[in-house]
């Protein structure tokens, strides 16, 4: 595999074994203080008595810790010109303090773009774990790398 | 909308959820964190990008919707408690769908966001709660369409769910 992932070194079923991040309760209290001061993201016993069963992650926290995994393990070494988005988002399990996050990418397909002879979008699945094996999020979602040859 | 129950969701009813200015140095500490990408770390790798710019990683996007959420919530929570009315709560969100970044948040940026009620479903598994779908749309200071997505949240019941009975 090239250092530098460009379009044309994408295929289809392609897997990307991610790094894995451990996830502390200090964490989670201080994404959810800026972002989403939810009393389940807050506080022990506010989460105890929720629908998620504990003080666990903000799901967009969840988001940006797979996204930081994606970004470290495939992204920067790659040509990524951004995404235009996320075709959808699950988020299957609560993420707890001290949970260790295991994250992968699967290629869905690729396609050129006609609009931007320099670009073509890879649509990967992302899928992310815990250490006892549940799923806790997987998305689906389209980015953009540059070609090695301007189509 | 926010401290309604379940029961009294009005379909299309717009919430707008007020703004959120995007400073290079959040956009940059988000990143480092989150999202540690050449074009959301230094205006001089972004140059080099087609980005052109310094701009917002899509998650910081998606979680300054979410603050202003919270905020809207607990001042509609408040509002709510002082008319003496009971408050719905919120439960967790099993995910969304088409979220679009449509177009990039540029450092400088100003995002208004605006929330509307799309439909709602019952949930047979948790019968205290039901399923709201909404969707999020935050326009840039020139009015420009710039985040976009359609979300769902269990909202509390006023009055759970009946049990279904053992005959049909």
């Amino acid at each position: 595999m090239p250092d530098t992932l460009y379009f044309e070194d994408f295929e289809t079923d392609q897997k990307f074994d991610l790094d894995s991040l451990v996830v502390s309760k200090e964490d989670i209290i201080e994404f959810a203080s800026e972002f989403d001061p939810q009393p389940f993201h807050l506080d022990e016993e506010a989460g105890k008595t929720s629908l998620l069963g504990g003080l666990a992650a903000s799901g967009w926290h969840t988001g940006g810790l797979v996204m930081r995994l994606l970004a470290q393990g495939l992204l920067n070494r790659s040509t990524c010109q951004g995404s235009p988005g996320v075709s959808r988002l699950k988020w299957m399990h609560p993420v707890f303090p001290n949970d260790t996050l295991f994250a992968e990418a699967v290629v869905l397909e690729k396609r050129e773009l006609r609009s931007k002879p320099g670009l073509g979008l890879v649509t990967v699945r992302v899928n992310a774990h815990n250490q006892n094996g549940n799923q806790v999020l997987l998305w689906e979602n389209a980015i953009l790398f540059r070609k090695r040859e301007n189509g | 909308m926010m401290a309604k129950f379940f029961e009294e969701m009005e379909i299309g009813e717009i919430t707008e959820l007020g703004s959120h200015s995007f400073t290079a140095e959040d956009i940059i500490a988000f990143a480092q964190k989150y999202d540690p990408q050449p074009f959301h770390l230094s205006e001089e790798a972004a140059a080099k990008t087609h980005f052109g710019r310094l701009c917002a990683s899509g998650w910081h996007t998606a979680s300054a919707f979410m603050k202003l959420f919270v905020a809207t919530s607990i001042r509609q929570r408040e509002e709510a408690l002082q008319i003496g009315k009971t408050p719905a709560r919120f439960g967790p969100s099993p995910g969304f769908e088409n979220l679009k970044w449509i177009k990039p948040v540029f450092a400088g940026d100003t995002l208004s966001y605006q929330w509307v009620t799309t439909s709602t479903t019952e949930s047979r598994s948790r019968p205290e709660w039901g399923l709201v779908h909404f969707d999020v749309l935050a326009r840039n200071q020139d009015d420009i369409l710039a985040f976009s997505f359609k979300g769902t949240v269990f909202v509390e019941r006023r009055k759970a769910l009946a049990a279904p009975t053992s005959s049909i």
